[in-house]
This record gives C-alpha cells, structure tokens and sequence, in this order.
C-alpha cells in the first residue's frame, strides 16, 4: 500500500480537514481490505455531506503499533459494498444507507438499523414516505423455511426491568438456527443533537449515551474535544478519570457475574453481587455525588478533586468490598454446577469474533487482544497496564472469567492510582475549537472500546459527531453465539454480552 | 455447601432499615434545591436562562425550578451563582406536575392514595416497568430496590413481567418516536383502575433528550401521570420514598 495515501496518527491527534488525502474510492477500498488483511480492523465508518456527494472517512485501528489509520473518499447515490469480503463493516453501511441515503451495492443484509427519520430529506433507499415516521423493525426478517421449523418473536417490551429490542428466532425444535435482533427502539438523535455544537446540552447527552458507561462516554468525549482545542489535561486528570473508569468497571461486571449466577439459578453469588455492585455505585457517589458518575467528567478536566481524607476512604472501603466481592464471586466459580452451564455454552470463534470485528470484553473471551488502555496511555501516567485479561473459550464462561479476572485487576489498578495521585490542576481552560479538523479518541469502557470522531466547521464547530459504543459491534456476537444452541440458553448467553441497547440506539 | 454457609455468614444482613431510620447518603449527593431570595430581576433573568434544560424560570425576582425537567448538575450554573444550593434531601417524589414547581415555599411531598386505591393496592402492589427511550441508568436504580439492602418485596411491591398481572406501569425515558407504539399499549394491556409513574427527568420531561426531534418530552402528553420521581437517575431511596408516600406508608 502506497504510505502517502494514508494519514497515520496517534491516539488523540487532531488533523485538519485540508490535510487529509481524498482517495478514489477504488483505492480507498482497497486500501481498507489490505489493512484488515493485515493487522487492522475498523473502529469507525461514517459519512458527512460534502461538497457533491457524501464524504466517506474511515479510522482502523493498528492495535500492536498504537496506531490509527485515516481513509478519506467521496461518494454519490451507491457505492459497491465492502461487507462480503470485509464483514466487520456490515452495520457501518446500513447506518450509511439509512442516514444519507446512499446504496452500498452488493450488501447482503441491507435493512435500516435504527429507524429513523431521513437525515436527507427525499433518499431513502427503501422508498418509505418523508413524511412518515419509519415503524420500527417494519423490514423483512430473515426466515428458515421448512418442516418443524417455527419462528419465536420477543419484544420490543421484555420482561424484566430492562431495556426494549426485537429479538426473532429461527427455531427448528428448541435449536436456534438463526437469531436475528433487531433495535432502534432507544434512538434519541444523540449524534444529531450533537451537530453545532458543543452545546451546553451536549456532556449530558453523552453522559446519557449508555447510562452505565456515564464515565467512559464522557472521557471519550472530553478527550476530543481537548484534543480539538488542543488542550492538554493534567496528570492528576487522567488519575482521577482513571479511578472512575475502574470503578464504572467494578461496579457492572459484578452486577454482570451476580446476574450470571443468578440465570443459572446460584442464588447465593446472584444477591451477593446486586447488594456489592451497589456498594461500588455508592463509591463512585462519594467521588462526585452521583451513583452513575454523572458530572464527574469535563472537557478539561474533572469537576471533583480527590482530596487526601476522600482517598484514603476510598482505598479503606475498595479493601474490604474487594475481600467481600473475592468471596461472592469465588462461590460460583468454585461450583460445578454452575461451571457446567457456563462451559461450552453461547461459543463464538475466534475467527468469528475477528470478521465481526468484536470488541471489550467479548472479544478478549475469544482470544483477541483488543483493550484501549493497553494501547494507549492509562491512569496518571505511573500505574502499568500492561496485562490485559485474555480467555480463549468464546463461551459463556469464558465472558464470565474475563469479567472475573477484571475485576481483581481494577481493584489493583485502582489502588496504585489512588496511593500515587499526581499533584495539579483538576481542570483546565479550553479555547475554542480548531476549525475543519478531525479528531479521534478512544477509551475502554467496561464493556469495551468507545470511538467518538468529531468533525468542526469553518467556525470550529462541531459538523458531525460519531459515536461507536462497544455494543455496536458486539450485538452480531449474541446472534452468533446462538446458533445451534437451546432457545432456552438465549437469557444466560444474552447475559454474558450484557449489552447496550441505547448505546447501539443512541 | 459448606463454604455457601460461611460466606454467607460473612456477607452478613444487610437490609437497610429505610423507612425506619433515614438513609446516609454521600456528603456530594444533590438532592432537593433550596433557592436564594435575594436577586434582582436581572440576575434572576441571567440565571434562569442559564440552564440547558429549561428548569429555571423567573416570576418578578423570584427564582423557580422545574424538578421534572431538573438533572441535578453537578455543574448548575445556577448553583454556581449562588443562586441554589443542593441539600441532602433525597425526598422528591410528588403526586402533581405542579407541586414540582419549586419557589420559595416548602416542598409538597407525593399524598397517598384514595382510600378506595389504598384498599386495592396498600399492601400488594405490582407494577410493569416500561424502558422507553432513556439511558438505562433509570432502569438500573430501579432495580436496585430488588436487592437485599432496599428488598422492595418487604414493602408488597413487586415488578411484573406481564402488563396483565400489573397495577401500573413504572416508565423511564423519554418516550422516543419508536416506543411509543409499545409504551401506549402496554398501557392499554394493564387492567383497570390503574396507576402509571413517571421515574426520572427523561420521563417527567424529557432529561437531557428534551426537545429531540426522535422523542417526547416524557409521558405528560401521553398518559394520567399518578407519581413523579425527578432525579437523573432518582437515587433508589428517592424511588422508594416516594412509591411507600403514595401507598400511605411513610
Ligand atoms: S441543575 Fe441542571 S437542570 Fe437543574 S437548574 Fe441547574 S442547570 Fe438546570
Ligand atoms: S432521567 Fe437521566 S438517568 Fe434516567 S433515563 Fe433519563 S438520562 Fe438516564
């Protein structure tokens, strides 16, 4: 591949617009599928209305090399499909064809993702009306026909306490030959409301993206915005956003294992794990007064400082909840019975996993090494990551043990960011906007990586805003880990994804 | 077993004794605002027009927030002034749109029920929980009073996974374009006479979503609205303090 033709940058770079080659799109596709052919993948794939046409930007991820890739294009009315041989985009260009109207040719699974208004008035590829709300999931499923073969649909509303989707199953006897979800239901606008911006509005949306990642969408957003203003956060920042992230972490993969243990009916582990992720929530509280983090986070730094009294609490308290959490966890893993459901149930391959492009959590139970802080900085800077936790089973309980072995680790990470807390400034002044330029920032939110791209205007602001949130990727995952199973698995292997149906939605 | 046994014995009881004792909550907790008295109508005015989400409006000098619309900023620029501070105070919960409407004057906590409602639903109370277009953050302090510290079930209030067997429905979010179809007959499914309350700033007014052109702003328009509990997310003890004033046991 021809270097010139691609802007490489670090994590947290800033380019301007004018800087940036635009590519013809034959080159621009084949550059793509070389990279993914070789140590790439895609962590975003969005479009932005330009001159003629629609601009097409691409950011790949060189995990090993801390590098990201930038790919430039402009296309019209369609463009041939990069989805048969490059898989991992499939969902990118349905949320192209759906938001500008524009036919990825030659995709095999072409339906709107989030059924929503056009963002272009008059193009819809689908021909529905513009002044018709679109239904939702009001497309064609895929369907198996045959004899014994039956179809189980579920949703929007489930039954529990939890958020809406659509889930049709293919069903021959209790086997799942095929799971096909379909979401949209949560679809607040958020990148639309966005554009503009920053609004004073707009940290709270983020905030809201997916309220269980308050702080990991709030950093990933701070980072860009600082990296736009190019503004750089004090060390003792990024120590205290570090220590929130860990504890974001802490606080759902207990959750997660006590829901695990409860699915398979291990009531001891299950009611242990709600009342100590409480507990987590409860310190993430003391830090900033909100359970979920909310205005913690800033463009510039943090709005609450971790004073010395505030930090030796924190350390006492995470003691104590880490022996109890040790304990409640260790139960389960302790038991056979539970073991044997976990094990072997809702595999994903790691060449699955791979095509799909997975991220988080569930990518690493399948053996891939993907985790932001490990590619780039964490913490204040001192605290090492440097062992990211890799199961190879791709199964229920591989998802479990990974969460399981997180957790022991962020109790230690937590800890040497809180015994070495850099003096400085908690927050910092951010000027305005650098004007049409790009910037990327990423973060490791506890279900996996966050992407948010922003795009300024000639007056610096924001034109377009794009958000990938781990679940983006990871729903096709749950699909395919269904196939072959007993429709009766679908809550426990749905459960080890625990995944975000507004942060898909957004 | 054994060790089932022993780990049990360590994790301890750990209920809560809500309602009996009041909670303690974080010392950075913001709860019920007071307001200042003493701006000008100028000030009054910059003050109010500060907020991103409508809360604050101004009659003459007096300052006046919208709980419902209110997310409890860590960053109010309201507060910021000086012109409100954050209490402690985690009781929120209202029966009226307008008791959510706070001036100067003491805040007016949810009424119980009718005698006729109480008689029906006082000591079991089932409720369907409908997510329609929020953060999920609403959803996971709800069903946090499902665990051991809060044990909801003490209390006789349950969530249900059918309409049916429900009494009401508890709905988070803002109400987006595509969950209103499913929030309006989940609402028809349940069975006379029935309750519907509205949990957080999304479903009270619309939250941070307020004014999307993909959602609504809450339930208002939509449906008889029983309870408010404002909050983005209300903390659980704001949740279970207002559904025990609405069945008259606080
Ligand atoms: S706390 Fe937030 S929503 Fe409430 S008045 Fe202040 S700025 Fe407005
Ligand atoms: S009120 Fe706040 S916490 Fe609740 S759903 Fe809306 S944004 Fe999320």
């Amino acid at each position: 591949m021809n270097p010139s033709r691609v802007i490489r940058l670090r994590h947290g770079a800033c380019v301007p617009l004018a800087e940036l080659p635009r590519l013809e799109f034959s080159s621009f596709r084949n550059t793509l599928l070389d990279e993914v052919a070789g140590e790439a993948r895609v962590v975003s794939l969005f479009g932005h209305p330009g001159g003629e046409g629609l601009d097409l930007y691409a950011v790949l991820a060189r995990d090993w090399k801390g590098e990201l890739v930038l790919l430039h294009t402009r296309v019209k009315e369609s463009f041939p499909s990069l989805t048969p041989e490059c898989p991992q985009v499939h969902l990118f260009e349905r949320e192209l064809a759906e938001q500008y109207g524009v036919r990825p040719q030659g995709h095999p699974w072409l339906k709107p993702v989030r059924f929503h208004q056009r963002w272009v008035k008059g193009a819809d590829i689908w021909g529905r009306r513009d002044d018709e709300h679109p239904i939702p999931g009001d497309m064609d499923f895929y369907r198996v026909e045959g004899e014994e073969v039956h179809e189980v649909a579920v949703g929007p509303v489930h039954a529990g306490v939890i958020e809406p989707g659509h889930f049709r199953f293919q069903c021959h006897g209790e086997e799942v030959m095929h799971l096909e979800i379909s979401l949209g239901y949560q679809h607040r606008g958020i990148e639309q409301m966005l554009r503009g911006g920053p609004h004073p509005a707009s940290i709270y949306q983020l905030e809201a993206a997916a309220g269980d990642t308050t702080i990991g969408h709030a950093t990933a957003y701070s980072q860009l915005i600082e990296s736009l203003a190019g503004v750089k956060v004090s060390l003792r920042t990024h120590a205290i956003r570090a220590i929130a992230l860990e504890l974001e972490r802490l606080a759902n993969h207990v959750g997660d294992i006590g829901a695990l243990a409860g699915d398979v009916g291990f009531l001891p582990t299950a009611s242990f794990c709600g009342r100590l992720r409480g507990d987590y929530l409860n310190l993430t509280a003391e830090l900033c007064g909100s359970r979920f983090g909310r205005g913690l986070v800033r463009p510039g730094g943090v709005q609450f400082d971790l004073d010395p009294a505030r930090a030796e609490t924190l350390t006492q308290r995470l003691k104590v909840l880490a022996a109890e959490t040790r304990g409640a966890i260790e139960l389960c893993f302790d038991s056979p019975s539970v073991l044997a459901r976990f094990e072997g149930t809702g595999r994903v391959t790691a060449d699955d996993a791979e095509a799909l492009g997975l991220v988080g959590v569930a990518a690493r139970a399948c053996g891939l090494v993907r985790d932001v802080r490990l590619h780039r900085n964490f913490g204040n800077g001192e605290t090492r990551f440097d062992t990211p936790v890799i199961e190879t089973d791709g199964d229920v309980f591989a998802r479990g043990n990974v969460r399981r072995r997180e957790i022991y680790a962020s109790h230690r990470l937590i800890d040497e960011d809180l015994k070495r807390l850099p003096a400085g400034e908690i927050r910092t002044a951010l000027p305005a906007l650098a004007p049409e330029s790009l910037g990327i920032s990423l973060c490791e939110g506890w279900r996996g990586e966050l992407v948010h791209v922003g795009i300024t205007d000639a007056q610096g602001r924001l034109a377009r805003y794009k958000i990938v949130d781990p679940s983006f990727h990871n729903w096709s995952a749950l699909a395919m880990a269904l196939r072959g199973e007993q429709i009766s698995d679908f809550p426990l292997c749905n459960k080890s994804f625990n995944l975000s149906y507004c942060g898909f939605d957004l | 077993m054994l060790n089932i046994v022993r780990e049990r014995l360590r994790q301890g009881h750990r209920t809560g004794t809500f309602p009996k004792e009041a909670p303690k909550l974080p010392e950075r907790f913001r709860g019920l605002p007071t307001i200042a008295q003493n701006l000008t109508p100028a000030e009054c005015a910059e003050v109010a027009a500060a907020c991103p989400f409508a809360a604050l409006g101004c009659s003459d000098s007096q300052l006046q927030i919208d709980l419902g619309r209110c997310l409890f900023c860590a960053d109010c620029p309201a507060a910021a002034r000086g012109a409100l501070t954050f209490s402690g105070d985690y009781r929120l919960a209202v029966r009226k749109r307008e008791d959510l409407l706070l001036e100067d004057k003491a805040h007016r906590l949810a009424d119980k029920l009718d005698k006729r409602m109480r008689k029906l639903f006082g000591r079991s109370l089932k409720l369907r929980q409908v997510s329609a277009g929020g953060c999920n953050a609403c959803e996971a302090d709800l069903n946090v009073l499902g665990t051991l510290v809060f044990d909801l079930g003490r209390f006789g209030i349950q969530f249900v996974a059918s309409p049916r067997h429900a009494d009401g429905l508890i709905v988070t979010g803002a109400v987006t374009e595509n969950m209103k179809g499913a929030l309006l007959e989940t609402y028809a499914a349940v069975p006379e006479p029935k309750l519907v309350i509205a949990s957080g700033a999304c479903a009270i007014a619309g939250g941070p979503f307020r004014d999307s052109p993909e959602a609504h702003n809450g339930i208002g328009d939509l449906l008889p609205v029983d309870l408010y509990i404002p909050g983005c997310p209300p903390h659980p003890y704001t949740a279970l303090d207002g559904l025990l004033r609405l069945l008259g046991r606080l």
